[in-house]
């Protein structure tokens, strides 16, 4: 086994000890994603030498006797809407085709300053807006379990990345559900922080008041090393908790004994029997671990998905005012100002975007702001009491991630509201705040992987992660990545592949 | 019984400077009514009483001390343009003298 397949806390282990070089390592990285990227497609940009020669920074530490820190020389992988300084960063959307930042996000800067070494930015839905990837303005990634079926999305390329092995650890941001459902549908572990966690300064904004930037990696040990690193207070980003990061690694291994688990039976009738098996059998694991299991039933999260197709558009409505062609992107002349940014926008956004910025616009305009703004933000607080009131009960709660295991491409592309009901299971906590995690936890009908969810309240991320952590141990091996391209072979037990 | 029309569907283009085709402005009719009728779900609920979140955590105003601190390079960031020149970035003539 070859020690990227052994995740990201053995790699800066290894490197920290001068077991192993990080140029040595990148170079591995490098090397599966180029025999990996034809079939897969999960870059929008390659890093090539700028990898390396970071990756020589790191070994020039070691041998200097410094400590490069808890990711040394662990190859990453940044979702193409966190800003990189110098390097394009595209939202895979043509309007920002060929920008290169003048700054850093906060979570990049902290990746370099604790070792890690991004190998390239990957593809997503164009700004963020979509399921399946496939509404990359530069063509959809595909799925490493499957090649015809799709990695899910907005983050489609870090989880397909993450599963296909190409590297331990990638990064994306989730506004109603874009870490952890590819997560689920890729099978790997992909969390999403509590709002105010981690810094958004750099995170090209979709809708403000939901975005969170959260890890991907095979394992919860290495996404929870992932988010004490990029977790805590930031000035640059008044939104963010004046806080540190959480500290989750020495949670790990402290079980579920006496914790109560409320198992969500809302979705039940929206989510295919894959999905509500995998979410059962999570729910008796917990059990035979100890935890003390009850149904709960929390209505209201229903509702969350119709309140999020209002908010998050409204607010993206707004956020993509900015590309009018004047200050960077895209721009198409025309007789005046006005016509200029119209044609721009219409030039260089993407059909689900457009859609998107009509219906935010409308939902925001006078006369309707109150009966649809106004009142998603009012249902907003009613799926936050309904969710803390259940807290109140228990510790944590668990679900299905997503309602399908990975669909084929194009399924679901005629059809926006079908692909919205992607969400159905994770718009709930980007509404409360609230942090998520979704774990690998079985293979469904079909042969492809299927997630489960644990919910917990605010700034619950470690008894999230310890719950997470004991799901990971009972579940079966081959429903985890990474795997190679196109899947293990049927009957092909996962250690022997 | 959510609906839109195609003049305010023109007119929210408008608003959202998109300079959209006729066959896209008839195709959003359809599609944004499909969509208002799928959060028509809420539009039904009575929240009378309940106060709206506009943000997931209380946050109150957020101050720093008045200093100078680093900032972005101009050049990098006029690079980045579509079009500048003099340490400005240009754009078309917003304002015309009368006739």
């Amino acid at each position: 086994m070859s020690l990227l397949d052994a995740g990201a806390a053995a790699v800066a282990k290894a490197v920290r000890a001068g077991d192993v070089t990080a140029v040595e390592v990148i170079e591995e990285a490098l090397a599966r994603l180029d025999a990996t990227e034809g079939d897969l497609h999960c870059f929008q940009t390659v890093l090539g030498d700028k990898a390396r020669r970071e990756a020589a920074r790191v070994d020039e530490a070691v041998g200097e006797g410094r400590d490069p820190g808890p990711l040394a020389g662990v190859p990453i992988a940044l979702k193409d809407n966190l800003c990189t300084h110098g390097i394009e960063t595209t939202c895979s959307s043509r309007i920002l085709e060929g920008w290169r930042p003048p700054y850093d996000a906060t979570v990049v800067e902290r990746l370099r300053g604790a070792g890690a070494v991004a190998v390239g930015k990957t593809n997503l839905d164009e700004f963020a807006m979509g399921s399946s990837t496939e509404n990359s303005a530069f063509g959809p990634t595909h799925n490493p379990w499957d090649l015809s079926r799709v990695p899910g999305g907005s983050s489609g390329g870090s989880a397909a990345a993450v599963a296909a092995g190409v590297v331990p650890l990638a990064f994306g941001s989730d506004t109603g559900g874009s870490i952890r459902q590819p997560a689920s549908l890729c099978g790997v572990v992909g969390i999403k922080p509590t709002y105010g966690v981690v810094s958004r300064y750099g995170l090209i904004a979709f809708a403000s008041s939901l975005d969170q930037i959260g890890p991907f990696a095979p394992t919860v040990a290495d996404a929870a090393l992932a988010l004490e690193v990029i977790g805590g207070g930031d000035p640059r980003d008044s939104t963010c908790l004046a806080r540190p990061a959480p500290r989750l690694i020495e949670v790990l291994g402290r079980g579920v004994e006496g914790l109560r688990v409320g198992v969500l039976e809302d979705f039940v009738d929206d989510v295919s029997a894959s999905c509500r098996r995998a979410a059962n059998d999570a729910a008796d694991a917990l059990a035979a671990a100890g935890a003390k299991v009850d149904a709960v039933s929390v209505p209201e999260a229903r509702l969350g998905l119709p309140a999020y197709y209002v908010i998050a558009p409204a607010e993206a409505s707004s956020n993509l005012a900015r590309y009018d062609g004047v200050r960077y992107g895209l721009r198409v002349e025309g007789p005046d100002v006005e016509a200029m940014n119209a044609r721009t926008r219409a030039a260089g956004f993407g059909r689900e975007v457009r859609r998107r910025i009509m219906i935010g616009t409308y939902a925001l305009s006078a006369g309707y702001y109150d009966a649809y703004y106004g009142q998603a933000q009012r249902v907003r607080t009613l799926v936050t009491r309904a969710f803390d009131a259940a807290y109140e009960r228990f510790d944590v709660l668990l679900s299905p991630t997503t309602p399908s295991e990975a669909f084929e491409l194009g399924a679901k592309t005629a059809n926006p509201i079908e692909m919205y009901l992607s969400d159905l299971c994770t718009v709930s906590s980007n509404l409360t705040g609230q942090p998520a995690i979704s774990v690998p936890y079985a293979l469904g009908d079909e042969g492809l992987p299927v997630g489960v969810q644990v919910m917990a309240p605010a700034l619950g991320e470690a008894l999230m992660v310890q719950v997470a952590a004991v799901l990971e141990q009972a579940a079966p091996a081959e429903a985890r990545g990474p795997v190679p391209v196109g899947g293990r072979a049927r009957g092909e037990a996962a250690d022997g592949a | 019984m959510a609906g839109i029309g195609i003049d305010e569907v023109r007119h929210v283009a408008r608003l959202a400077r998109l300079e959209l085709s006729d066959e896209e402005l008839h195709g959003l009719v359809g599609e944004l009514t499909a969509l208002l009728e799928h959060v028509d779900a809420i539009r039904q609920l009575d929240t009378s009483g309940v106060p709206a979140t506009a943000h997931a955590i209380p946050l109150s105003n957020v101050l720093r001390d008045d200093v100078v601190g680093p900032c972005l390079e101009r050049d990098e960031v006029l690079a980045a343009a579509p079009a500048a020149e003099e340490g400005r970035i240009v754009v078309p003539a917003i304002l015309r003298e009368e006739p």
